[in-house]
């Protein structure tokens, strides 16, 4: 990275942050994208529900409510240009007593409010028609042609690789260590490098209060929610079609069924305050409290089905609204609290920040052309002639890596092109690792991989940076050094 | 390393075998000793073997071929047979489609997309290892948490360790053999976890993996949580009450920076599920008849795709039934209707085949629930009288019990159906 002035600095490289990098790259402007982690959207937005709700479950006396559905528009256009996973499945939330009632009543009332078309009451009978697995004793719901599924993951790697092509810089295991103001310019530290920028976008998710301390700000403190969702075995693919919402209570908006982009079912999130902002430990109350919600909803659930298990924790504000604005230090704008429906309206921050930002004399000239990206391949799904085009030209393709979700070396090797650089990187870009087996075939071919394409050792793998170390190499075994080496110690 | 590239693939072939490890080779052969012309082996591995490439340890061999051999020996033995008996092994391949026609899709590093049609097909797809999933773990996804298989590639194919101090789950045959395996390499392994009362592994790899090594075995002990931010570095365990529910007053840390969940294993039926083949859901594997046959015409399975075998031999025995009847079919020869159900009963979970036939000979093999020391294995039909018994010694459920229906056993019977029972006698 130069040492010359940029204009902004994003801290935090998650959906919004990503988002806004990406909206930044359309200008002429020098932006550098920072993360502490090893690869962007490693933080919430890889455990998250993967919703694109649909506006009608928010207020819009709220800034959340209001930015919601414009972010729901937004995804289309983005999806036709970046290619990730995203499919507009359409919701249903159900009532299940008559108190679940006034709840419904208030989501077409919000959708009228914000002329949101499409929105209907069901009656019990469409609701067991259209889905049949969803309980017999639900009385009434609202469906939504709106809602839509997306692999989050997949739109922040799209996203930052993009904004990359378009001349953004991103900087990942970037932790920022300081933050000075120097009258009209800001000093970002890094361990690696100091940066100098007119603008900081706080974009830290978990990490916005300290970033925003470290700019000599306060007034707001972040609060983890805890979500956890499991993962069900893709044998019970099209189990429902829409996503299966209950009636929401104050808190949250309950234990969802959710149909994967990918063609798993998955249950979640439950919503837990933790002081610990760390904490993504899944846990045996969360399990039961996400299935003892999700088989109210559908009642033929089973544990049985669990293929994996995750949690993601939400960053909360006290208000519980988005935190977006312009604060006391010139230049500073805080993202914060982006909690639910933070996905849905991550396009729409970003450009309402584009906005904030030139609203603060930020100059913003079109590029033209913009570069475009080419869309990863997903071998699987291609017809058999363009899969047979594909295996002659390019013999990768040729490989099955990983079995379970049929993904092969030319799709691997791809995504280290495109910037994964650990196990989690290749398994959220290509789905390696992610069916039933849970990389338990394939994860040794992606350490081989990543070891080939990146030259490096397998005990410099990781699984996600830093400290996550996979494999030690065999101690020497000459002669000479076996004296060096610890025996053994006796098992206790 | 055998050459076995295979350099000319036919579009029609009388027996297309998915899988080849110890099962789909053998069967493979089977089907060209039994009259198929054109016999084709699909791997998805760069070497045909199966997982007996990666288990260098010996013990393979002693039933099947009366002698004691190192699994890459083993696998090396069937395949230059296979490949002497003139069967195609096509390995780096995948199959990616079966239809009910048997014509299939491959993909494959030597011939690209290929769609070949088949008379006949067997299933020798193997197992998959259970997950820290599957068995629903709390905590966090620090790395360090390897399946006890995925932990043995890595040792023994790609020299590399897993970690320092190992914490493994489960007594299953793979994690106590990569107990003594981690402890050799120096690796300390800090204890063997096991949720039941009693041991999932072979007597023998309890003696000669732990006892003789000094590694403790918990019985009715799991574990209940994983810590670690970025690599694991403790879990914590506790003992389970009758009802399996561990007991988190007595629970205690272990520190250790791997766990290995070494939890059983479970059939690789995806190829099953697209040929909707009725499946048993105690074995998750297929129904299989007396000749290994499935429940839809012309496709066989054998080996760990159909029931979790505990020794190779069995598995070897089992590919040579299931493949010689392959090869028949693909001749024409149609295969006899059974007309016995074999059903398990007390203390049994499950038998395979699940349908016989009186007049022929036949090997039944079958895991009981709960260990017996002294034991009567009994046939009865409906009515509930005795059609045949056999003593047993020592019966556990980590051992399969093998039943010989020699000629004649079940003369003279008239039912369809049988209850299977292991007793105490």
């Amino acid at each position: 990275m130069s040492n010359s002035l940029r204009d902004v600095v994003v801290v935090g490289a998650g959906i919004v942050g990503a988002a806004i990098a990406h909206e930044l790259s359309r200008y002429e402007l020098s932006v550098t994208l920072l993360d502490r982690e090893a690869e962007a959207g490693f933080g919430t937005s890889k455990a998250n529900s993967g919703i694109i709700h649909g506006g009608h479950h928010t207020d819009t006396d709220t800034l959340k409510g209001r930015l919601e559905w414009w972010g729901n528009q937004l995804w289309d256009p983005l999806c036709d240009e970046l290619g990730f996973g995203f499919a507009r499945v359409g919701e249903l939330t159900v009532a299940l007593t008559e108190t679940d009632l006034p709840a419904l009543d208030r989501l077409v009332e919000n959708a009228e409010e914000k002329d949101i078309s499409g929105v209907q009451v069901w009656n019990r009978e469409q609701i067991c028609s259209a889905e049949p697995q969803v309980t017999r004793g639900v009385i009434a719901g609202v469906f939504s042609p709106h809602t839509a599924v997306v692999n989050p993951y997949e739109a922040v790697f799209g996203l930052v690789e993009a904004a990359v092509a378009n001349g953004v810089t991103l900087g990942t295991n970037c932790p920022v260590s300081d933050l000075r103001h120097n009258g009209d310019t800001w000093t970002v530290t890094t361990p690696t490098e100091r940066l100098d920028c007119r603008f900081v976008i706080n974009a830290a998710g978990l990490g916005a209060a300290s970033i925003a301390h470290m700019a000599g700000i306060k007034g707001f403190e972040i609060s983890g929610r805890k979500g956890e969702e499991y993962l069900l075995d893709k044998r019970l693919r099209h189990l429902v079609r829409h996503v299966i919402y209950p009636c929401p209570t104050a808190v949250t908006k309950g234990t969802l069924v959710i149909p994967t982009y990918d063609g798993t079912i998955m249950l979640g999130p439950t919503a837990e305050e933790v002081d610990d902002l760390e904490d993504t430990k899944t846990t045996t109350a969360g399990e039961s409290n996400v299935f003892d919600g999700a088989r109210r909803l559908v009642p033929s659930l089973s544990e049985r089905d669990i293929i994996a298990q995750f949690a993601g924790t939400r960053a909360t504000i006290e208000g519980d609204d988005f935190l977006i604005g312009t604060t006391e230090a010139p230049g500073f704008i805080n993202v914060a609290g982006i909690q639910s429906p933070g996905l849905t309206a991550a396009p729409a921050i970003a450009r309402y920040v584009t906005d904030l930002l030139h609203g603060e004399g930020l100059g913003l000239t079109p590029k033209s052309p913009l570069n475009r990206i080419e869309r990863p391949v997903h071998f699987a799904s291609l017809a058999t002639d363009d899969q047979r085009n594909l295996v002659d030209s390019d013999h990768r393709y040729r490989r099955i890596v990983c079995r379970c979700e049929f993904v092969t070396e030319g799709e691997v090797c791809d995504a280290i092109e495109r910037g994964a650089t650990t196990v989690d990187g290749l398994k959220f870009r290509t789905r390696a690792g992610m069916g039933r087996c849970q990389g338990g075939f394939c994860a040794t071919n992606c350490i081989e991989l990543l070891t080939r394409e990146l030259g490096i050792e397998m005990s410099e793998v990781t699984k996600r940076g830093p400290g996550s170390w996979l494999v030690l190499d065999r101690p020497d075994t000459d002669v000479d050094s076996a004296d060096d080496s610890e025996p053994a110690t006796e098992a206790s | 390393m055998i050459d076995d590239r295979l350099r000319v693939l036919h579009p029609k072939y009388d027996v297309v075998v998915a899988g080849g490890g110890p099962a789909g080779l053998g069967a493979a052969m089977a089907a060209r000793n039994a009259g198929a012309e054109r016999v084709l082996v699909v791997d998805r591995e760069a070497e045909a073997g199966g997982i007996l490439l990666q288990c260098i340890h010996s013990g393979f061999g002693l039933h099947h071929l009366g002698q004691e051999l190192t699994g890459p020996e083993y696998a090396q033995r069937i395949l230059q047979s296979a490949l002497d008996d003139g069967v195609d092994v096509l390995t780096n391949a995948y199959l990616m489609d079966i239809d009910n026609n048997q014509n299939l899709k491959l993909l494959s590093v030597d011939h690209g997309v290929s769609i070949l049609d088949t008379r006949a097909t067997v299933l020798a797809m193997g197992a998959r290892e259970r997950t820290r999933a599957a068995i629903r773990i709390p905590g966090g996804r620090p790395a360090g948490i390897f399946t006890a298989g995925a932990a043995q590639r890595l040792v023994n194919l790609n020299g590399v360790l897993p970690g320092r101090r190992v914490v493994i789950l489960g007594s299953g045959d793979i994690g106590l053999i990569m107990a003594r395996r981690l402890t050799l390499e120096g690796v300390e392994v800090a204890g063997v976890f096991e949720l039941l009362p009693h041991a999932n592994g072979l007597s023998r790899n309890i003696v000669q993996c732990l006892h003789d090594f000094d590694i403790p075995l918990h019985l009715s002990t799991t574990v209940v949580e994983i810590h670690g931010r970025d690599r694991i570095d403790k879990v914590t365990v506790a003992p389970v009450d009758d009802h399996l529910k561990p007991v988190l007053s007595k629970a205690w840390d272990v520190p250790c920076d791997t766990l290995l969940v070494s939890v059983g294993l479970i059939p690789e039926n995806e190829l099953s599920r697209e040929l909707r083949l009725r499946l048993d859901p105690t074995t998750s594997g297929p129904i299989v008849s007396s000749t290994m046959e499935t429940s839809r015409d012309g496709v066989f399975a054998c080996g760990n795709v159909v029931h979790i075998h505990d020794l190779v031999d069995f598995v070897s025995a089992e590919a040579e039934l299931a493949g010689a009847h392959a090869g028949r079919f693909a001749s024409g020869v149609r295969p006899p209707h059974d007309n016995v159900r074999l059903q398990p009963s007390t203390n049994v979970s499950y038998c395979v085949p699940h349908t016989v036939t009186t007049d022929q000979p036949h090997t039944v093999y079958m895991r009981v629930r709960r260990p017996l020391e002294k034991s009567m294995l009994r046939l009865r039909d409906n009515e509930g009288a005795v059609v045949h018994e056999r003593r047993l010694r020592y019966v556990v459920p980590a051992e399969m019990v093998t039943l010989k229906l020699r000629p004649g056993v079940l003369d003279g019977f008239q039912g369809d159906a049988l209850q299977v029972e292991v007793v105490p006698r």
